[in-house]
């Protein structure tokens, strides 16, 4: 690894193992899992259900600790920070796009994109004022007092991408981005991730099981079983 | 957060309704019956109140409250009054007797007989005539509310039919032929009998014979004088118990609280409330909960701690408290008034709302603690699972 290419690693795991449960019972999620993420770069991670996907970026966005391994994101071994200033680490450096969006069904679009600006204790109008301007850079400028309900699946997929970039993190995590959209919307919805969300500063993990997206890609990384079998570089439309 | 976590709340409006109109309907059985028990309760000494000329009450020392006859020796008068501080003393005549209506119509009455010089201890508010009056011949004075059920004509006289005792009826008050003079208002009692009222010479007159006929002394005190001491100085002297006004109503309260019971059956209704609130509430908010708990989750995904979720719980909760306490107790407040003219014994004293604020509170509380279980335990990584 050259030194510059290190400075911009913003993930890097080795040998990253995570188990549930105890014995019989034990289930083995990640069987050493070795991945880096550069800052910069959209990097998939692909695979069947339950290869432990969804497990291997809980882990990385400081959700759920691993059992054995190495994994240090943006610098910070997330696992030995005390649970208080770990929430409030991923506060700082992690956006999240959920599969099923999680947005609140009784707040405005503003008002969703607002929470993790809320969550770091900016006031509230200053919050709505700052979420207002990322629901512009999403194409919703005119909907910040829209509810989710009142609004389409890519709209509230747009909501979550803008709820995930309004603090700035420098690390985003998107989980099934593109599931419940259909081909264009789900297009849309990636090219959108790749305008407003890439940068240099800035690493995306994106799970999915949608090969259609695979383009959008910088990097993708294969798993199977508890681990990472392959990393590819696609080649770009 | 706090203003997001009242936006969730009250977003979705059914819940939102729901759960306040269960914390009202809590807030309103508390406070109702609270109320009604305090308005018995205030009941229990409305004569005393009614009677407000007199600093010190002196009685028999084993009068419990003030249905209690047992009367002094008439010296008892004189003993008081040669009491240093007190202003003026006069003797004050109570005890049950029969009367017989024109009609024939036969009630038990209280007859209460006030000092004839002074005619101190009288009703209130005079409705018709005037106190003066009870200084004319067989006069007597009938409660202008009693003749609404009491002391009415049953059976009517000559051509009237049933109707209410009026001035110049005639009553036999223990075959002694009294003219009705004048009526008056007085506050309801927690015991329902008619009160007339004549002088102290004339219900001893009317009454049975006894060695011992005084019920009470009424005293004032003089100026600068404290009451306390002056009472002390009146027991010490005269060997009976001397009471302020404040006292004897809170005695007799006690007295009728421990010997009729209604302590623990409105206890138990309060208590009902109470349960039904922690329940209401309890299930309103964990179902509120439970619904946003992938908010919840993902809230704590992007960053926010567990205290941070626990304020949002409960500022929703006592947000939820305030209101709901708010219009059950307006509702309340609202039924009290419009009924302060009938039977009902309502009564909001301060320590009513106060006390159904704290009960609403920690059924909130409670039912809060309960739910709040749920979002500490939450697993933030449920979020990623669709």
């Amino acid at each position: 690894m050259s030194a510059s290419t290190s400075t911009r690693v913003a993930v890097s795991c080795r040998g990253v193992t995570k188990t549930f449960g105890e014995g019989e019972n034990a289930v083995q999620a990640l069987r050493g899992v070795d991945l880096e993420v550069l800052l910069g770069h959209m990097t998939m991670l692909v695979g069947p259900s339950g290869c432990g996907k969804t497990t291997l970026i809980s882990v990385i966005a400081g959700i759920l600790e691993r059992s054995a391994g190495e994994c240090t994101v943006l610098g910070e071994d997330t696992s030995r920070l005390p649970d208080r200033q770990r929430a409030a680490w991923r506060g700082r450096n992690v956006g999240f796009v959920f599969q099923a969006l999680n947005l609140v069904p009784t707040l405005t679009a503003a008002e969703n994109v607002a929470i993790p600006l809320l969550i770091l204790g900016v006031d509230y109008k200053a919050a709505l004022a700052r979420a207002g301007v990322m629901l512009e850079r999403v194409g919703l400028g005119a909907r910040t007092r829209s509810l989710p309900a009142q609004l389409s699946g890519g709209q509230q997929q747009r909501i979550a991408i803008a709820r995930a970039l309004v603090h700035e993190p420098r690390l985003l995590v998107c989980d099934e981005p593109t599931s419940a959209l259909d081909h264009e919307t789900g297009h849309k919805v990636m090219e959108l991730l790749r305008e407003v969300a890439a940068g240099e500063n800035r690493a995306l993990i994106v799970v999915t099981h949608d090969s259609r997206i695979f383009s959008f890609a910088d990097r993708i990384a294969h798993m199977d079983d508890g681990r990472v079998e392959r990393i590819e570089t696609p080649t770009r439309n | 957060m706090i203003r997001i976590a009242l936006r969730m709340l009250v977003g979705d409006r059914l819940k939102y309704i729901g759960l306040v109109a269960g914390l009202a309907f809590a807030t309103l059985l508390i406070t109702q019956q609270g109320s009604i028990f305090a308005g018995f309760t205030r009941r229990s000494g409305s004569w005393i109140r009614d009677t407000g000329q007199a600093d010190l009450w002196i009685m028999d020392p084993q009068v419990e409250f003030t249905e209690d006859r047992k009367a002094m020796q008439d010296s008892a008068l004189l003993k008081v009054r040669g009491v240093e501080g007190i202003e003026w003393a006069v003797p004050l005549y109570k005890s049950y007797v029969q009367a017989r209506l024109q009609d024939g119509t036969r009630v038990v009455v209280r007859m209460i007989g006030l000092d004839d010089a002074t005619l101190t201890g009288g009703p209130p508010i005079m409705e018709e005539g005037t106190l003066e009056l009870l200084k004319q011949d067989r006069a007597i004075l009938v409660d202008a509310r009693d003749v609404d059920d009491g002391l009415r004509l049953r059976r009517g006289v000559g051509d009237d039919g049933p109707r209410e005792l009026r001035v110049g009826d005639r009553v036999d008050l223990n075959e002694h032929e009294t003219v009705v003079v004048g009526t008056f208002r007085r506050t309801r009692e927690f015991f329902w009998d008619p009160v007339v009222y004549t002088t102290y010479s004339r219900a001893l007159r009317m009454a049975p014979p006894e060695r011992k006929s005084l019920g009470y002394v009424l005293a004032r005190v003089k100026p600068g004088f404290d009451p306390y001491e002056v009472a002390r100085r009146v027991e010490e002297t005269t060997r009976l118990r001397a009471d302020t006004s404040d006292d004897y109503e809170a005695r007799s309260m006690d007295f009728i609280l421990a010997k009729t019971g209604i302590l623990p059956n409105f206890g138990i209704t309060i208590a009902l409330g109470f349960v039904i609130g922690v329940l209401i509430s309890g299930q309103l908010l964990y179902n509120f909960i439970l619904e946003n708990q992938r908010a919840f989750a993902a809230m704590k995904a992007m960053g926010a701690s567990n205290m941070l979720l626990l304020r949002m719980v409960f500022a929703q909760v006592l947000f939820a408290a305030f209101i709901g306490f708010g219009l059950g107790v307006g509702v309340t407040a609202l039924v009290g008034q419009l009924l302060h003219d009938s039977k009902l014994a309502f009564h909001m004293a301060w320590q009513v709302p106060v006390f159904g604020g704290l009960a609403i509170l920690v059924c909130c509380l409670i039912a809060a603690a309960i739910s709040i279980q749920r979002v500490l335990r939450l697993e933030p990584a449920v979020v990623f699972k669709g």
